[in-house]
Formats: structure tokens, sequence, C-alpha cells
């Protein structure tokens, strides 16, 4: 008998150190890529990177003033058209009802989201790129813009699932339409969750490289207005990562440092900013 | 019962959920400014039928209901629903108020029929809050969470916000079951205040509740109403053999 109490310890005692290497691991991991990042890139962050332009090659100093900008500006055009579709896509699948219907939605949204980011480059390429017949901010925020889509839409549909039927019940028993009870009682209830999933949305697609690379291209320069090519932080990284120049390199890892920190902040901010008035108004 | 004091005039109702039919012909009469309640055990179709009464099955896709139902005279079954909600409020079983401040509570119907603004909104919202006994606890602290309250002032919360938008008849699921004695005693002695202003009708558990609070008392049992009368009627003569049955508490 206590050979087999022996055994069971061992067995839940190896399963829950297990476990717990595992998710030590996994917090280790962003931890190791934040610290390579600061270490690599930490030297090369200077108000300088932050607010100027690159130098011609072979010039050190310069900075990524406009790759900051020009991700700012992508994302901000993205979001202004990705985030709506996605949201009221989302409120459908979550409010109104069927079968058919709704599941071709939740299933093509989620193959949407499978589409790898490079095959949505190439589709804004030609869609947008060619009939323009130059890069442009838009084109890259298009392409971003489809991608934020999927996310939005179920990170919007699951948000409002979590309402109560009788909350719903509720309003509606007031004589409010299904409309405004969805827009006064429902959408309100979930906003936490809404928001949480909007800029989660938005820092997905802030990293993506890929479709960017034919569609905003890149500038070495400011991009004034919504139709020229532009620099954006993914795309300096992978530039400058792999030119032959040191000075470059230690600029990529600065660029990288930045980007993940702008994703981090952004994911840190949502979730505290709406954590602590949860059951409140 | 005088033809002109029916506020609701049921005739040969019958439910489906889908291909299911779970409420058969009944017919009955609600008077107006009276307390009328509905007895009976679990799923004998009480609340299914309090919930034709403001239509709120239309939100499953499956369930219809046939049959008349004269409301003041209008046919109850096509008219505008929302409208319809306007005058025949709804209290529910457990309490349900909306995770917005005690003030937005109480005033969101006001909001949701554009009808008050203001000053005007801020009376309104006292004088809910005072026919629902609740104005004393919480006239200091109407913009905190209705969250915070216990689950007897929610309850009489969700009753003010009904009442604010002045209905004419208030439904009541229940009322009660999520709630300790006391909590039921405040409501039941509510119930009693409102009566000159509204025609109440409650869907209860309780027998003895019915026993205590209700004019009317009406006995469901498998999707029949097999028997409506006079509360006193109900309880110390009834016609019915089932129904003394369930009251002596042979089933339940």
């Amino acid at each position: 008998m206590r050979w087999h109490t022996a055994w069971r310890k061992l067995v839940n005692y190896t399963m829950f150190s297990l476990t717990g290497v595992c998710a030590l691991v996994t917090v280790g991991v962003l931890f190791f890529i934040l610290g390579y990042l600061v270490w690599h890139g930490g030297s090369s962050l200077s108000w300088s990177f932050l607010t100027h332009l690159p130098t011609p090659v072979g010039e050190s100093g310069g900075g990524m003033a406009n790759a900051i900008v020009g991700s700012a500006k992508l994302l901000f055009l993205a979001s202004a058209f990705g985030i709506p579709i996605g949201f009221l896509g989302g409120v459908y699948l979550a409010e109104f009802g069927g079968r058919t219907f709704p599941f071709v939605v939740r299933y093509t949204a989620d193959l949407l989201n499978g589409v790898p980011s490079i095959v949505m480059g190439i589709f804004a390429y030609t869609v947008v790129v060619l009939p323009m017949k130059h890069f442009s901010t838009f084109a890259g925020s298009m392409a971003l813009g489809v991608m934020m889509i999927p996310i939005a839409v179920r990170s919007t549909e699951e948000a409002l699932r979590t309402v109560p039927l009788m909350l719903r019940e509720g309003a509606l028993a007031l004589g409010a339409s299904k409309w405004k009870t969805i827009a006064t009682v429902v959408v309100p209830a979930a906003r936490k969750a809404i928001i949480t999933g909007i800029v989660l949305d938005v820092a997905r697609v802030a990293g993506e490289t890929a479709p960017l690379l034919f569609t905003a291209f890149s500038n070495r320069f400011w991009s004034p207005g919504w139709n020229q090519p532009t620099a954006s932080l993914p795309v300096m990284v992978y530039t400058y990562a792999i030119s032959p120049y040191d000075d470059w390199h230690r600029q990529a890892w600065a660029a990288g440092l930045v980007l993940l920190t702008l994703v981090l902040v952004a994911n840190v901010v949502a979730r505290l900013s709406v954590s602590g008035r949860s059951a409140h108004l | 019962m005088a033809a002109d004091d029916v506020k609701l005039r049921v005739s040969g109702l019958d439910f489906y959920y889908g291909p299911k039919q779970s409420l058969f012909d009944v017919s009955l009469q609600v008077l107006t400014n009276r307390i009328t309640a509905l007895i009976g055990p679990s799923g004998c179709g009480k609340s299914t039928f309090l919930r034709t009464l403001n239509r709120m099955y239309e939100t499953l896709p499956h369930a219809r209901a046939e049959g008349e139902i004269l409301f003041d005279n209008e046919d109850l079954l096509s008219m505008d629903p929302v409208a319809l909600r306007r005058r025949v409020g709804m209290v529910f079983q457990r309490p349900n108020p909306f995770p917005k401040s005690i003030y937005d509570n109480i005033a969101y119907g006001l909001r949701v029929n554009g009808t008050h603004r203001g000053a005007a909104l801020q009376e309104k919202v006292e004088k809910s809050l005072r026919r629902a006994a609740l104005w004393d606890e919480v006239k200091d602290q109407l913009h905190r969470s209705a969250y915070a309250l216990s689950g007897g002032q929610q309850q009489r919360l969700c009753i003010a916000r009904a009442l604010a938008v002045d209905p004419e008849v208030l439904l009541l699921d229940e009322p009660c079951s999520a709630l300790d004695p006391i909590a039921t005693a405040k409501i039941e002695e509510l119930l009693f205040s409102l009566q000159d202003q509204c025609t109440l009708i409650i869907v209860t558990h309780n027998m003895q509740q019915a026993a205590r609070v209700a004019d009317f008392t009406g006995f469901f049992l498998l999707g029949k109403l097999i028997e409506y009368n006079k509360t006193e009627v109900i309880f110390k003569t009834p016609a019915k053999k089932e129904t003394e049955d369930y009251i002596t508490g042979r089933f339940g």
C-alpha cells in the first residue's frame, strides 16, 4: 500500500514540476527576447533615433522617425477600415440568429484569418497598387485592414456572447427595440472585452511585414498624405537587418525594440485601463 | 366579472415551441387593478403563459402563439411589440439590473422612450424609487453601481425600473424566488401598494404567497388552465380535483 502512495505522489510531483517548468519556459521566452533586444538595441536607442530621418548609406547616425510615423499612419487607416467592419460583423453574429449564414460567416472569417500575410500583400498589390500604378500608404493600410477584420469579428462576437441573456430581456421588456438594446445595454456591458479585443487586434497587425513589402514598400524620407510609399518599422527592421552594415544592424535591433515595446505597452495598457471598473457603470 | 373591468381577455390560446405544444386552449380574463396569481407545478406552462402577455417569446426563433388576446380590446398578438412592452412591463425571476448606476437603471426605460429629460427625468426616477419603497435606502447613492445593492434591493430596483414607464400591466415571474423571507415580505407589501395604479399578474411557485397576495388565482397543469377563480374559492372550495390535489400537496 505504501508503495502505491509513494508512486502516486511521485507522479503528482513530476507532473506538477513538468507543467511548472513549461509555464516558466513560456514566460522565459518573452523575457529572453526582450532582454536580447534591449542588450543589442538599447545602445542605439536615442532621441535622435526616434526623431531623425535615415541618413544616406555609409554615413552613421540618423534614425527612423519616418518609419515610426509611417507605421502609425498605416495602423490608423487600417483600423479605421477594418475595425468597424469587424465590429459590426461580430455584432451580427452574436445578436442575430439563423444557422447557415452565421456558420458560413464564422467559417470564412476563420479562413481569412489563416490566409498567409504575404498572400494578403499580393492581393492588395493586385487590387490597389496596380490600378494606382504606385506603392502607397493607402495600399498598405488596405492590406492590414483586411487582416484586422476576422480578428475583430471573432473577438467582438465572443465579447458580446458573455453578456447574459437576462440583461437583453430586461431591456426588451422595457420597450427597447432590438437595436437599442444592443447599442445601449449589450455593447456597453461588454465594452471592456471589446476594447481589449480591438487593441490586441491592432497590436497583432502592427508587426506584419510581408504585406507591406509590396504595398507600402518603403521610403527613406517622409511620406506626407496617403498616396506615397511609406517606411514602416517592420520593413525597416528587415531592410536593415539583411544589409552589410554594422551600423544598420544596430539600428535594426533598436527598431525591433521599439516595435516590441509599443506592442507590449499597448497590451498592458489595454488590459489595465479597463480592468478596474469591471462591474461598475 | 363586469365586462368593462377586464384588462386582458385571453381566448383559446395555444402556444408552440417548434412542433411541441406547451399551452392548450387557455382562456381567462384578467381584471383591471387586481392582483392575479398563476400557480402550478414546475413545467406547467405558467411562465410560458406570462411571457405571451408581453410577447417576450418572440426572441426565440421557433416559438409561436395562436389564439386571441385582447388588451383593452386591442389585439395583443398583432400589436407592435415595442409599443406593447411599454404598456406591459415585466419583472424577472432573478434580479437583472443593468451594469449601470442606480439612476441610469431607472432612467433607462424613460430615455429609451424619449419622454423625459433633465429635471422631469429626475423627478420620475425619484417617484419610481419611492413607489418601489427603495428611495430612502438609495437616495444618497444614486450614482453607485446597481450591483452594489443586495439581492432584495436589486429586485426592488428592477420593479422601480419597470414602474418608471408607468405600465398599465406589470407581469412578475416568480419575483421572490431568489430572495430571503424578509425581502419577500417587503416585495409583497409593495405589490399591495401598487395595485390601484396597475394591474398585476404574478407567477408563483409558492402557494401561500398566492393566498396572501392575490385577488384571483389560476391553476395551470401540463399546459392547461385547470381552474381560475377568486383566490378564496380556489383555496377553500376548488371545483376540480386536480386543483384540490395540488393545493393540499398531494403532488407538486
